[in-house]
């Protein structure tokens, strides 16, 4: 038997709303496996799950919670990955903007009126991000700096600044020790909806209904698509490729910075440890998963971010542990990445065995 | 003078896990994958080893299962991105996901009932460090022989993974499957075979550098046992020049940040330690940087230019 | 003839083992086939060449080959004898790489058989090609840039053993090198040498496999005339010792100058198959398209206007940073087509590039209908008139992987009707798309088709279409019929004078003597980035032409830079 790949004329829509369920599944099986090696009961487990992310009003705005990063950071990656910039820095652009949007609520706050704290702050956070961003952008366009490399090392930079701000300098005096910084004043704090769900939801909705309105209705969003599939050919059109990329690439880490913001101001209330968790490589997943399309990320965020808080209460209720969550992640990206290639190709499968023997060549393997 | 002595020592047992992972990752490299999965495989590699040491007690079969976990994640990422064909980098963040969630799910499973099914704060057999007669007399370079046997193997490692690299037919086969994998691939060298024995094999080596951790420089088992050393292994291949023989200065320099922290801390010095834990990654910035200034240097350096390019034979 | 490798045995004895079992079969082919060469000649006289066992080398059977939506190989029969070399000759798209990428090992026939030295041979790699002695020489060379010649001389032998011994590698290439006369230096990087410097690292790679069967894809597309002199000593001098070797082309000199035998392929058929010796030029091209080629294009009276186009002293600099253009002088008025003539990379691109102001001049001014251009950005040319049909049409010109309908907007896209402040309208994009596409006769199942799959001819059909929409005053046009069918060149040249007489400056860069011959009003020759000679079309012939793009003032003079 020869497998064979050929490119299709046209993307399978089929293939493209069919790949991601299909690996859904997959990875609910395969994790279930695993649960039985454990002597868990994976139907149990995942009942507990479901239950634990969507079963209750409590258990909704839980999963808001974490859908709101999710769903700013899978915008902010999906802008940059659309052209073929590789940046796995929103972990990083989000705990800057975290880090910017406390220095503003605690240290601006004295001299700022109450009414301009909170947009000041997420603004401030938002532009932080976007220049924490903008390093790499620039790397990337004036000297061809890899930006994939440079974003994932910025990442930990950004982290470790941080760490050094709440454990040093900006260390809450009457905190008795606890690394963190002083809460922050009721003005620089977002307004909730329900529960711990805040209005950043808001935010990230319209976030994700503009984005896509740009990039498919605009004179801009058609000059990033030339530009993501070849900057030669944007540069012989007449499209400035290096500003068009650094700006858009700007765009992606103000949205990542949003959602540091967002963290920081509806969630903690102060810069403390737990901010990067991870969102922002979350969010490279929810970008893929999506396929790049904003309206698309809002469910997948949903979804993701549910996974993370049934991932907690299995813990709480049934004792496992509740890395489960990342584990049915990083089980759905695997046969997530094998099946979109069946979006771009068609596979033909050879059974001629004259053919076979034939094909002592690792091409079709 | 001794206290180089003793920041050589320290640096080169922080540094052991780091030059194996830095080997393993410069082949896969140089193979035409980036493998961002680095973290994952580490954390694989650490908790599996230890829980088979704890259980067996044989450190041989611990390092043997490390390997073999290491290729078997390995061989996942060369899967979804050799056969079909994957993004690598999110293939690679997939595989770190997977790893450090099923490891941490692995540390809290697979511990003894007394211990509540955990592995945190067990107590194992571990790798000791053995003078060797003569060398380790030597003054200064003496820390260099009052190691464990992981690290008295990097000796005979490094120089074979440098002379294969450069000095054998499978070397050049793999330094032009990385620039160049059309032209391998018509000049009869096997593509496909060789990126997946090279990812696989980078894969093993890896974890082992994880299971170093675990057996041997922090033994026993805790969440995040890596602390990131994973992404810093990326770092440390570029720093090292796609060069195994380079390997291990970058180790040993960042290996030495932590060892001068705790002489730091110990002397009260205000350098906090956040910024020297900074500068592997500011270094490798400042090295990519560097590169694309000179061109020359990278194309005498011979870095991978099908770095993280999907290879495919026959398309039209 | 086999001077040289009489001195080379002595030198050859102290070589470890294994490399010298290489080295000594390469003797003893060599001494053995001097022989068997002439004795195959002396049956050739004797008996009908079909029978000469030993003879053939090659045979190919009913070959088919399909890749989606083409039919590349149609069931193809082929034979090579030993001491021939075979054309290949065909349109692009004819079926020529595949047919021979199949011989090679890199694609894989569909159905059919082949036969090496007359027992069946399973070719599933090109390892496995090279093992039965067959190599090809590629259109983009098969050479890892970051390697020295001599590790990719080595590359991929089968008995390399674990540790190759390069210093007697080395040996082996100067030793062939001085022997065919392919001089290069062994410790050389690639990325150093010049594309001729390239081409024989390439041969001396198959010369050292000692490789009999030799495929060579369109060897002299980026070579001098005289490098293809030199190149055509080289397969002479192969012939004799019994090799054989194969040729693509679409060039009918070639075929004539090259070949013993020629195999005319079209659409994956092969339609005619004659000694060279009872053919001409005419009767091959007639056998290629199938029909007369039209080798004058019908064309109004050259009636020059005002001046479009002029560069002074104009200099520039191309990716390496060396020298591309120095000091360049050109005029072009209204209602001319000025033809670029030159081999490739004698700064045609660059020029191109220039004008459209997708590259910086370092010396030197352009100006555009009297106003000054130099310095300014492509949207700011293009904003005055200018339009570009790029050398490269599949990442330039179009974007593969967006639809026929975004790619023909993409000059229109900025205003009015195709967008309205910042909103794209992609009703009116659609429109224009069907319009351009009934207008200009492209072949596309439909508006929305990624245009990655429609053929060359259609991809530059539509790059046009939108170009020429796009102009008003300058077409910038570089190599627009390269790789096209005969169909599809006569519709690009026609275009080209249609805009000519329309009133358009046309700056035409063509490697194709006979169509700026047949197309320009006035021809400049480029070398070196320089113009070495401005002329009408009119008084030039193709042996004028020749000589200047090969840096000769007159016969047998030649410029130094």
């Amino acid at each position: 038997m020869n497998i064979h790949f050929e490119k299709r004329k046209t993307l399978s829509r089929k293939a493209l709303v069919l790949v991601p369920l299909v690996s859904l599944a997959a990875s609910f099986v395969l994790t279930g496996l695993i649960l039985i090696l454990f002597g868990a009961n994976p139907f149990a487990t995942y009942g507990a799950m479901l239950k634990g992310a969507f079963g209750s009003w409590r258990a909704w705005t839980e999963t808001l919670v974490k859908a709101i990063p999710l769903m700013l950071t899978g915008l902010g990656v999906s802008v940059a990955f659309r052209l073929k910039f590789w940046n796995i820095g929103a972990e990083g652009q989000l705990t800057v903007a975290g880090v910017a949007t406390a220095w503003v609520a605690i240290f601006w706050s004295p001299w700022l009126p109450a009414g301009l704290l909170l947009p000041v702050a997420v603004l401030v956070g938002a532009a932080a991000g976007a220049l924490w961003a903008g390093v790499p952008a620039l790397l990337k366009t004036s000297l061809k700096v890899d930006e994939t490399l440079v974003t994932l090392m910025l990442n930990y930079v950004a982290i470790l600044f941080s760490e050094f701000l709440y454990y040093g300098p900006w260390r809450d005096p009457k905190g008795f020790g606890f690394p963190g910084t002083a809460p922050f004043p009721d003005a620089a704090w977002l307004p909730r909806i329900a529960g711990r769900a805040h209005a950043g939801l808001y935010v990230a909705l319209v976030a994700a209904l503009l984005l896509w309105v740009v990039l498919n209705r605009t004179k801009w969003g058609f000059e990033l698509s030339i530009i993501g599939n070849s900057q030669r050919a944007a540069r012989y059109q007449g499209i400035a490729v290096e500003r068009n990329v650094v700006l858009a690439v700007l765009l992606s880490g103000a949205l990542c910075g949003l959602a540091g913001s967002f963290e920081v101001t509806g969630i903690s209330h102060r810069l403390q440890q737990g901010l990067s968790i991870g969102y922002g490589y979350t969010a490279i997943i929810v970008a893929w998963m999506a396929q790049l399309n904003p309206l698309a990320i809002v469910p997948v965020a949903l979804l993701m971010a549910g996974l993370l808080v049934g991932g907690d209460q299995v813990q709480m209720v049934m004792g496992l542990p509740a890395a489960m969550g990342l584990v049915l992640q990083g089980m759905i990206l695997f046969p997530m990445l094998a099946g979109s290639l069946f979006a771009e190709y068609r596979v033909k499968v050879y059974k001629n065995p004259a053919k076979a023997a034939e094909s002592r060549a690792p091409g079709g393997a | 003078m001794e206290l180089i002595t003793s920041i050589l020592a320290i640096a080169l047992r922080a540094g052991t896990s780091l030059v194996y992972a830095t080997i393993g990752e410069t082949y896969t490299e140089r193979a035409g994958i980036l493998n961002l999965g680095l973290e994952g495989i580490m954390l694989m590699g650490a908790v599996c080893s230890f829980a088979t040491a704890y259980y067996t007690g044989s450190i041989v079969l611990a390092i043997l299962v490390a390997l073999a976990v290491g290729a078997a994640m390995a061989a996942i990422h060369a899967f979804l991105t050799i056969t079909m064909r994957a993004n690598q980098v999110v293939s690679g963040l997939s595989i770190t996901l997977f790893g450090s969630g099923f490891a941490s799910f692995l540390g809290q499973r697979l511990g003894p009932e007394s211990n509540n099914h955990r592995l945190v704060g067990l107590v194992g057999p571990r790798l000791k460090p053995e003078n060797l007669p003569w060398l380790s007399d030597i003054p200064v370079l003496g820390a260099l022989f009052e190691q464990d046997i992981l690290t008295y193997a990097l000796y005979v490692l490094i120089p074979l993974a440098w002379f294969y690299l450069y000095k054998t037919r499978n070397g050049l086969n793999l330094r032009a499957i990385g620039e160049d994998p059309q032209t391998a691939d018509a000049m009869g060298v096997d593509v496909f075979k060789a990126k997946f024995l090279y990812t696989i094999a980078g894969g093993a080596l890896v974890a082992l550098g994880g299971a170093q951790l675990s057996l041997s420089y922090t033994p026993g088992w805790s969440e995040n046992i890596t602390g990131g050393r994973g992404w810093i292994v990326i770092a440390l291949v570029i720093f090292s020049m796609w060069n195994p023989a380079r390997a291990i200065w970058g180790a040993l320099l960042f290996g030495g940040i932590n060892a001068i922290q705790f002489r730091l801390q110990a002397s009260g010095t205000t350098i906090p330690a956040g910024f020297l834990n900074m500068l592997p990654y500011l270094t490798t910035i400042l090295v990519l940087v560097a590169m694309t200034f000179w061109e020359s240097l990278s194309k005498r350096i011979g870095a991978p230019a099908a770095l993280g390019n999907a290879y495919m034979r026959e398309e039209k | 003839m086999f001077a040289g490798s009489g001195s080379g045995g002595a030198a050859r004895r102290p070589r470890p083992a294994s490399f010298g079992k290489v080295r000594i079969a390469v003797m003893k082919d060599r001494e053995g086939h001097a022989p068997t060469g002439g004795t195959t000649e002396a049956a050739r006289a004797a008996c009908a060449p079909e029978e000469a066992p030993g003879g053939r080398l090659v045979e190919m059977r009913g070959i088919r080959k399909s890749f989606p939506g083409v039919q590349a190989s149609d069931g193809v029969d082929l034979r090579l004898d030993r001491g021939e070399v075979l054309a290949l000759l065909g349109e692009n798209g004819a079926g020529k790489s595949t047919l021979m990428n199949i011989l090679v090992g890199l694609y894989r026939a569909d159905a059919g058989e082949i036969l090496v030295r007359g027992e069946r041979a399973s070719i599933g790699s090109p390892r496995d090609a090279s093992a039965l002695g067959i190599g090809m020489v590629h259109q983009n060379f098969m050479l890892v840039d970051t390697m020295t010649v001599a590790e990719n001389v080595v590359l991929g032998i089968r008995d390399l053993p674990f540790v190759p011994d390069m210093a007697a590698a080395k040996r082996e290439i100067l030793r062939l090198s001085e022997c065919y006369n392919l001089k290069v230096d062994p410790d050389a990087y690639i990325w150093q040498l010049s594309v001729g410097e390239q081409q024989r690292v390439e041969i001396l790679k198959l010369l050292y496999r000692k490789a009999e069967i030799l495929v060579l894809d369109e060897p002299t597309a980026v070579l001098t005339p005289a490098e293809s002199e030199e190149l055509n000593a080289v397969v002479k001098r192969m012939k004799g010792e019994g090799k054989a070797a194969v040729f693509i082309t679409h060039k009918m000199e070639e075929v004539m100058s090259f070949s013993d035998r020629v195999m005319v392929l079209r659409k994956g058929k092969v339609v005619a198959e004659k000694a060279t010796s009872d053919t001409d030029p005419k009767d091959l091209a007639r056998l290629m398209v199938g029909r007369e080629i039209l080798f004058r294009v019908e064309k109004g009276p050259f009636k020059p206007g005002a001046k479009v186009l002029e560069l002074r002293g104009v200099s520039a600099i191309d990716e390496r940073g060396l020298p591309a253009l120095r000091g360049l002088d050109l005029e072009l008025r209204s209602g001319e087509i000025l033809g670029i003539a030159g081999v490739a990379g004698n700064g045609q691109r660059e020029l191109a590039e220039v004008v459209t102001g997708l590259r910086p001049v370092t010396a030197g001014s352009i100006s555009i209908n009297c106003v000054d251009t130099t310095g300014k950005s492509p949207l700011e040319i293009i904003k005055s008139g200018v339009a570009h049909i790029p050398q490269d049409r599949n990442q330039v010109g179009a974007v593969g992987d967006m639809s026929v309908a975004s790619n023909l907007a993409m000059k229109g896209y900025r205003a009015r009707p195709l967008s309205a402040g910042a909103i794209l309208l992609p009703g009116k994009m659609r429109e224009l798309a069907k319009r351009l596409i009934d207008l200009f006769k492209i072949a596309t199942p439909s508006p929305e088709t990624r245009i990655k799959f429609l053929s060359g001819g259609n991809i530059q059909k539509a790059i046009l279409a939108r170009e020429i929409g796009a102009c008003t005053s300058l077409l910038v046009a570089v190599y627009p019929s390269r790789g096209l069918d005969i169909g599809a060149t006569e519709s690009v040249r026609k275009e080209l004078v249609a805009e000519r007489d329309r009133g358009l400056a046309v700056l035409l860069v063509s490697e194709d003597i006979e169509e700026l011959i047949s197309v320009a009003d006035t021809v400049a020759v480029l070398f070196e980035g320089r113009v070495m000679g401005l002329f009408p079309a009119a008084e030039a012939d193709p042996e004028k032409i020749g000589a200047l793009m090969a840096g000769m003032r007159e016969r047998g003079e030649e410029t130094t830079p």
